[in-house]
């Protein structure tokens, strides 16, 4: 337990000290939502109307290009050496690691996303709702993500090979996240069912996901 | 350095390992065995298959053939048995530059040692000569204070076997007859040291093994072992 | 690949199970070089007959007309992307499990193979949908998640690309495939709810399980036909595969005498 604990506080510690990361991920969020209307138009009727999907998007994707270092780092310090020859299964290690990305990363772009919603006429009052369907869905995000940082390990900047990997993987996070999102705001259905199964994919990928990225980090290393 | 309660090794037994690597074969049939107190040098040009060897060993790579022991127990087992007695110390010192050079030596103290040790976390940087540097981020210190910071941890997570790949890179010669103090004190208190070198590290009597070029044999071309 | 050698080695010295002697890749490359001919003059044939008994021998439909004959293609087409992915699946599973370098061969001939099925499906199943739903592509459960499919074998593709290292390559991609083959029915299952949630009941079903015999058999002997397509051009792509590596590692070997011959000189020297 300590040693896990440790380096869930590692990597809490290096993305508070190397808060540039989280500007690029957060600026590239803030991109995305303001390209949109300089495409779509002004029309805030049509831009209401798509907020919740283009932030989930946004969302996706910013998460996305932050974590293809998640692994890289480690592995170019010589730190992904001794963490995998350390007492901790190395399962627990990416889990650790995934959890901090949640905290570091997927955490304040999931409380960035009502500020953007502004600009695309994303009704504020429903501001808790959006946080609180992105909140159950983001953590997948990072332990989904962690997979395809593992995988696209030794490509070296993989950043768009693991959004292509990804993406498609991220289909019913997307699906059931916004399904949550809209029915909450009074959309047809019931808003209990997609919150479940959100929920229940988000515990699948907790669980499942520090396997394939460990095995995937396995297999490169011990051949 | 071997503190009271530290697991022990008595032997480290090397048989008929073969290994391939990107379709070669880097190691062919290397057998040998290292003994509590012995501080084994390996030998030979660059690419003859020394980190691989070592990583091997550390249960980082699996061989194609043949087995690593530690007193007769396989080494090679899924989890590895071998991860609570191994230090591996690479060509990269494991550092993060954002953190103090305490703070990256504590992380490892808690990741390898379950435990925060700050008399041992003083010790190794003592014996490193880092006193001065400890809350220094490790961005700021130069080439050969990152390496001695990196080499720190061996001294300050008690492990009985030292696998070192190209310590004496970028160590200038004092900090070289550091690293030779650490592992004379090391393999005096018991423990064991393989290092893999092109250059010699002066870390009093050892054993060197020669890894041979073309046909990647171990020849024991021993000298002066203490009896 | 050495890998490969290194194989018919072992296999060789040890006594063999019948799923070993196939599989060692020397055998393999003999017993698959004797097949071909056969499979593919069957595959030729099935097909053609399919083909026949598809656009002539089969009535049109009383609703969509002539139309309906994609049907032959599309379908088989689908069925193909999907069995060809369990193919990978099953091919990557034994590669990791058995460092079976030919299961590895399997795995990276299939890939492209299911790729071009899927996007075969995906462009006649856009083709008959232009009449039907007077649009080329309409985001129809069915539809989607073929589409998703293909972005899977993109993605393997891809990944496999990008590593340079064929035997890391190889477990890498084995690894994708295995958890988009545990990801893909939830992918189904999302895009389905999703779909249901969308578009009521609206969506004219193509291929509904109440086809009339005179098109359901010719539909079955295409699917058969498409079946054998697969296993020729797959003993083919992997014949092709198993050469590549065995060029690869006598070059490879080239190199490494030239090498020898080079330091040899110097010594004597």
């Amino acid at each position: 337990m300590t040693a896990f604990l440790a380096v869930l506080r590692r990597d809490l510690q290096l993305g508070v000290r190397e808060g540039g990361a989280l500007g690029t991920a957060l600026g590239f969020y803030l991109v995305v939502i303001a390209i949109l209307p300089l495409g779509l138009g002004p029309d805030l009727d049509l831009l209401q109307r798509i907020s919740g999907g283009v932030l989930w998007i946004g969302l996706l994707l910013s998460s996305l290009l932050s974590i293809d270092r998640l692994f890289a780092h480690d592995l170019e310090d010589g730190s992904l050496d001794v963490l995998m020859s350390g007492a901790l299964p190395l399962e627990l290690v990416v889990t650790a690691k995934a959890i901090a990305h949640f905290l570091v990363f997927g955490l304040p772009l999931v409380l960035f996303a009502p500020l953007l919603g502004l600009m695309l006429n994303f009704p504020l009052p429903a501001s808790g709702v959006l946080v609180g369907t992105m909140a159950l869905g983001a953590p997948a995000v990072s332990f989904v993500g962690a997979i395809g940082a593992a995988l696209t390990l030794p490509v070296g900047r993989g950043g768009l090979l693991l959004a292509l990997l990804m993406l498609p993987f991220f289909i019913p996070i997307l699906i059931f996240g916004i399904a949550t999102l809209n029915a909450s705001l009074g959309g047809p259905g019931s808003a209990a069912t997609p919150a479940l199964i959100l929920t229940a994919l988000t515990l699948a990928a907790l669980v499942l996901a520090p396997f394939a990225a460990a095995f995937a980090l396995r297999v490169q290393f011990r051949g | 350095m071997t503190d009271v309660g530290a697991p022990t090794v008595s032997a480290l037994s090397v048989a008929r390992l073969s290994c391939h690597r990107g379709g070669q074969l880097v190691l062919d049939d290397v057998t040998f065995r290292v003994a509590a107190g012995d501080a084994v040098l390996l030998l030979g040009p660059n690419g003859v298959g020394k980190t691989t060897l070592l990583r091997v060993i550390a249960g980082l790579l699996r061989p194609s053939s043949g087995s690593v022991t530690l007193d007769g127990i396989e080494a090679m087992a899924d989890p590895p048995p071998s991860r609570a007695f191994m230090h591996i110390f690479g060509p990269q010192n494991g550092l993060k530059s954002t953190l103090t050079v305490r703070e990256n030596l504590s992380f490892w103290q808690r990741f390898l040692g379950e435990e925060d040790d700050a008399d041992a976390c003083d010790a190794a940087l003592r014996s490193f000569g880092l006193d001065d540097l400890a809350e220094l981020p490790v961005s700021v210190l130069s080439t050969g204070q990152r390496r001695r910071a990196g080499l720190a941890r061996l001294i300050a997570v008690s492990r009985p076997i030292w696998l070192l790949d190209e310590p004496n890179h970028g160590l200038d010669a004092d900090s070289r007859r550091a690293l030779a103090d650490a592992v004379r004190a090391h393999v005096y208190d018991g423990g064991m040291s393989l290092i893999a070198t092109h250059s010699e590290v002066e870390a009093g009597p050892v054993r060197r093994l020669q890894l041979g070029a073309g046909q990647l044999d171990v020849r024991d071309a021993d000298s002066g072992v203490p009896a | 690949m050495s890998d490969i050698h290194m194989n018919e080695r072992t296999s060789a010295a040890h006594g063999q199970t019948l799923v070993q002697r196939f599989s060692n890749p020397t055998r393999f490359m003999a017993w698959s070089g004797r097949l071909l001919p056969f499979l593919s003059a069957l595959t030729i044939g099935v097909i053609g007959f399919g083909l026949y008994a598809g656009l002539i021998m089969a009535p049109p439909d009383y609703q969509q007309g002539e139309t309906v004959r994609i049907m032959f293609v599309h379908v088989p087409a689908a069925w193909l992307a999907m069995f060809t992915y369990l193919t990978v699946v099953v091919s990557s599973v034994g590669f990791l499990i058995w460092r079976h370098p030919l299961a590895d061969v399997s795995a990276k001939a299939a890939v492209p193979l299911g790729a071009a099925f899927t996007f075969l499906a995906l462009v006649t199943g856009s083709l008959w949908g232009r009449p039907m739903w007077g649009t080329y592509w309409v985001w129809d459960a069915r539809l989607t998640s073929v589409l998703v499919l293909f972005f899977l074998y993109l993605g393997l593709m891809a990944l496999r690309n990008a590593l340079e290292d064929e035997l890391l390559a190889g477990k890498l991609t084995a690894v994708l495939a295995i958890v988009g083959s545990v990801i893909l029915p939830v992918i189904k299952f999302s895009v389905d709810w999703w779909s249901t949630l969308h578009q009521p009941a609206s969506v004219i079903r193509l291929d509904g399980p109440t086809l009339h015999a005179s098109m359901l058999w010719p539909l079955l002997v295409m699917a058969v036909g498409f079946s054998l397509f697969f296993a020729t051009v797959h003993l083919m792509a992997m014949r092709n595969e198993v050469l590549r590596r065995r060029l690869i590692s006598l070059q490879r070997g080239r190199a490494r005498s030239g090498r020898a011959s080079t330091a040899a000189t110097v010594i004597e020297g």
